[in-house]
């Protein structure tokens, strides 16, 4: 009888070794998937065990951290707090107990946790010295001062838009705002009055869409503030070498392979008009056929090198911007005044105005200057990092004297700041079917210091379907804005 | 006469020569061991949760270390040449089940659930009584061979046991699975537990009688031996019984359970590799006739290929008429939180399993808390457990106690594998709770029976040149003596 009883003890071996094998796969294999888990509860519970680190803007924090209310069940001990919520609501995302975490709050996670490894030692001393974990911090590039004013210039126009900043020079987001826009403490718990903020705020119940971050994630049709990057295009193709050369524009312009004229608005001096003067009054004609001579694979090179068609990471992701690469003549040609498929997010022009204000080269933007332990050390420092040279200085000056036109003279005399050199885009782009929707109102802008620097450029859009039609344009809805962020920045710089 | 005279078939490796050494200092020396490590837990534990040593700790301690002490007290006096591996083993498995279940009576979670009970000193009073339980088999069973003349009314009171939790009123449906009685005043009981010991010990002594014929009177067929059409009687109503179960009590892991346990003592009994085959084709005919009308293993099987949508069926209302439950999925993650080296004794969240976490799930509180490194030494006690019952029975002289031996020490194992199995995402879950460490009166109780007649057998096996006096073959002699 021994013998099969060794078989047996073999069988019963295997059953042992089976069980050791898929514990292996289970407990080291898997483990770090399954630890992960976003379903996993006690990724919540350890993003919320400990005080969280906070994102601070400035020196200052603009989060915060309160202990749940230990009645019940609840077995999340601390819950996230904001300050200003709604204003900054677009850089920090949210973290709630109920309803997960997005943008920085949700990236740097592990930072704010205290639970990433870069933190590894100081988690160790802290446990060895029998300290509370604390979490980390996340040292934002942002301007309180122009976010401010970004926000409240959103606030006061009262329909939907969205106002980006950024530092020319680094690429760092300075102001980063949307409206209409939601207050992440209001669902930051998990108590049934959270929960009740957190449906109100859905698209399907709010039309509005208030958690949209429309500075990043939504496309609009930039309108005639692409004229900036057609006439880039220009320069940098050799087709006009100056602002004050005549272009070869006929008036009124028939499309290539169409029998439809490109109207201008209005009765406005564009008959072989300079780049300077075409940019001035926004020629659809002149930069129309600009687009259509150079043809669509020129125009989405030079699209491309401004950032277009591609998603950016600040580390918050960025909808990637359209210029389409299969277009016809009179397609170019409609979409070299922004208009056809092209379609841009706030931060995408605003990253067009930064690289001509900083002669050319386009830095990357980013809103994560620093990492820092709980105790201020820093872990990680975010250094400029430059994306790509739309322009050479020579045309990029070329465009800033352009640029400066329309602020001085042009349709962009709402931005104009005294004692700085303003360059700007009006736009006023269509949209809705046979445009029988409000057009958005766009400008986008730079200032230049006496010194020759560039502190800050930005790009404002305003949907706006309460006002009337005809007074919808860039200049007259976005431009004051836009001049608000700049000053701000600029008085900030005094 | 020495046992490796008296017959080839007991030359073994454990079997040393005459005068082998009774092991029973070093069964005391590991018996320190396994009451210090769940002490020292115990303490572990309380730190973590509450900054304090629990106010129980000496208690514990003292409570644990006499319950072991009796026992091995009665192994040295009642079964001197036992093994002495599986007092300390059952032991340490038992105290670190007691301080996981101490630990999940903490949870606030836990505490909410409408069914909670402080389990911790319940189970404690089940040790006792599981001890107390392995000392009467001691006593009581002065050699297992006595049990051969109760192989049928084993047979009688296994089915009892397992009719049991079908009798109306007596019958417990607990989440799917008609596997409990409710004894009034006393709590619930799963008779499966028991009927696992008193089938092995029928299994034993029926084919001890019918190993020849089952293994003799075959006809070869394609490189089988196929046994005779009468033969085959036995294991199809074995086999009706565990399909019966599946179908009216809904417990795979039961089934399973019986039918594997048989397969392997018939294997042993004929030596026939056809038993072992036809064996694999009936349990999985069976298995698979049953899941595909009744929906509770249907559920389970679902459950098993795809946790994730079993969690997050679970967390929405349903209409399907199905109970679905989040324990499978919740099990992994806390498999899976708790990596290489574990979370720690106390800082692990394995309580989001709720029902069940400190029963069928107990295994997933240890590796979350533990970690691989501590599921690994809990498999490994598990596999030295059925290792030092394999030896009993190589060991053992007697074909009855080596079929007893390895029948239990089988059925243990099969017991292992399905719940771990299950627990762990291996295998479909079943109903049945992990040896020793989940909480249960049953399960403690029966298991310690089992560990008590593994000792018994060993013992026997292990004992020096039995007395020529006792030995029947000299009885037979004196008997044709002429006069």
């Amino acid at each position: 009888m021994n013998k099969p009883l060794r078989r047996i003890a073999i069988f019963c071996g295997l059953l042992v070794l089976t069980l050791l094998l898929r514990d292996n796969y289970l407990q080291y294999v898997r483990a770090d998937s399954l630890k992960d888990d976003p379903k996993n509860r006690r990724v919540t519970i350890a993003r919320y065990a400990t005080p969280r680190g906070d994102i601070i803007v400035g020196g200052d924090p603009i989060t915060g951290s309160t202990e749940t209310s230990k009645s019940g069940l609840n077995d999340l001990k601390y819950k996230r707090t904001y300050k200003n919520g709604p204003m900054w609501a677009p850089v920090t995302g949210y973290a709630s107990q109920a309803f997960g975490a997005t943008q920085l709050e949700s990236l740097e996670d592990g930072i704010l946790t205290g639970n990433d490894d870069r933190l590894f030692f100081r988690k160790t001393l802290d446990m060895i010295t029998g300290k509370e974990q604390q979490g980390g911090n996340v040292v934002t590039t942002l301007n309180a001062a122009a976010q401010k004013a970004a926000f409240d210039g959103l606030r006061k126009r009262g329909g939907k838009g969205a106002v980006v900043a950024l530092e020319p020079s680094t690429g760092k987001i300075l102001a980063l705002a949307s409206y209409p826009s939601y207050d992440p403490s209001s669902f930051a718990g998990n108590t049934n009055d959270d929960a009740a903020a957190w449906k109100k705020l859905q698209k399907k119940y709010n039309p509005n869409d208030p958690m949209l971050n429309r500075a990043l994630r939504e496309t609009y049709p930039p309108g005639s503030t692409f004229k900036v990057v057609t006439a880039a295009a220009a320069l940098e193709n050799g087709k006009y070498t100056s602002a004050d050369q005549r272009t070869d524009s006929p008036l009124p312009w028939v499309m290539p392979g169409t029998s439809t004229e490109l109207k201008n608005e209005g009765n406005i001096p564009c008959e072989n008009a300079t780049m300077r003067v075409a940019l001035q009054f926004s020629c659809n004609t002149v930069f129309g056929k600009i687009g259509s001579d150079l043809g669509n694979d020129k125009m989405l090179e030079e699209a491309k090198k401004f950032g277009f068609d591609s998603e950016q990471f600040t580390p918050v992701r960025a909808t990637a911007s359209v210029f389409s690469d299969d277009m016809n003549q009179s397609q170019t040609a409609l979409s070299s005044i922004g208009q056809y498929n092209t379609a841009a997010t706030p931060l995408q022009m605003a990253m067009v105005a930064s690289a001509v204000a900083n002669d050319g080269k386009l830095m990357k933007p980013y809103m994560v200057d620093e990492l820092q332990s709980s105790n201020l050390d820093p872990v990680a420092k975010t250094e400029p990092e430059e994306l790509s040279r739309p322009l050479s200085p020579k045309n990029a000056q070329i465009l800033q004297d352009m640029m400066q036109t329309v602020v001085e003279k042009g349709t962009g005399t709402n931005a104009r700041i005294n004692g700085v050199k303003v360059g700007g885009k009006t736009g006023t782009a269509q949209h809705g079917v046979e445009n029988s929707e409000n057009p958005y109102a766009w400008f986008i802008s730079y200032a230049k210091l006496p010194d020759g620097s560039s502190p800050v450029a930005v790009a404002v859009v305003i949907e706006d379907e309460s006002a009337n039609r005809d007074d919808i344009s860039g200049g007259g809805l976005a431009a004051p804005i836009a001049k608000n962020v700049m000053e701000a920045v600029v008085n900030a710089k005094k | 006469m020495s046992s490796s005279t008296n017959s080839p078939t007991h030359h073994t490796s454990t079997i040393g020569a005459i005068g082998a050494p009774s092991r029973r200092n070093t069964e005391l020396a590991l018996l320190v061991f396994a009451v210090a490590i769940p002490v020292f837990a115990y303490a572990n534990v309380g730190l973590a949760i509450s900054d304090q040593v629990p106010s129980g700790l000496l208690s514990y301690g003292l409570g644990l270390g006499l319950l072991a002490g009796v026992a091995h007290l009665a192994v040295r006096k009642f079964a001197p040449y036992a093994d002495p591996l599986l007092l300390p083993l059952a032991t340490l498995l038992n105290g670190l089940g007691l301080v996981v279940i101490w630990r999940l009576d903490q949870s606030k979670l836990l505490q909410s659930l409408p069914n909670f009970v402080t389990a911790a000193p319940r189970q404690l009073l089940y040790t006792a009584l599981g001890i107390a339980l392995f000392v009467v088999v001691l006593i009581f069973l002065k050699d297992h061979r006595v049990l051969q003349r109760y192989t049928y009314i084993s047979m009688f009171s296994a089915l009892v046991l397992l009719i049991l939790p079908l009798v109306p009123g007596l019958g417990a449906n607990i989440y799917g699975a008609k596997i409990w009685i409710n004894i009034p005043g006393l709590g619930s009981l799963q008779p499966g537990e028991f009927a696992k010991i008193v089938l092995a010990v029928f299994f034993a002594g029926y084919l001890m009688v019918k190993r020849d014929a089952l293994a003799l009177a075959s006809r070869r067929f394609m490189g089988l031996y196929l046994p005779r059409g009468r033969d085959l009687g036995p294991i199809l109503v074995v086999w009706a019984i565990s399909i019966l179960i599946l179908v009216f009590e809904t417990d795979l892991g039961t089934s399973l359970l019986f039918f594997g346990m048989f397969v392997i003592m018939l294997y042993v009994a004929t030596e026939r590799t056809s038993w072992i085959v036809f064996g694999l084709l009936m349990s999985a005919a069976g298995a698979v006739g049953v899941a595909s009308f009744e929906p509770h293993i249907q559920t389970r099987v679902q459950a098993w290929l795809n946790p994730m949508r079993e969690y997050e069926l679970s967390r929405q209302i349903t209409h399907d008429g199905i109970l679905h439950s989040d324990q499978l999925q919740q099990a992994l993650w806390a498999f899976g939180s708790g990596g290489t080296l574990g979370s720690g004794w106390g800082q692990g969240h394995s309580d989001l399993i709720r029902f069940a976490a400190n029963s069928d799930f107990v295994l997933a509180t240890f590796g979350e808390e533990l970690g691989l490194a501590g599921i690994m030494a809990i498999l490994l006690i598990y596999g030295l457990i059925v290792e030092r019952g394999v030896r009993t029975a190589l060991a053992a002289r007697d074909p009855f106690g080596k079929l007893l031996a390895i029948g239990l020490s089988g059925a243990f194992a099969l017991q292992v594998f399905v719940v771990a199995g299950g627990v762990m995402g291996l295998i479909p879950l079943t109903g049945m709770t992990m040896p020793f460490l989940a909480y249960g009166g049953s399960s403690v109780l029966a298991n310690w029976a089992l560990i008590g007649i593994l000792i018994r057998i060993s013992d026997t096996a292990r004992r020096p040149a039995p007395a020529p006096v006792s030995s029947p073959d000299a009885e037979m002699t004196q008997v044709v003596r002429p006069s």
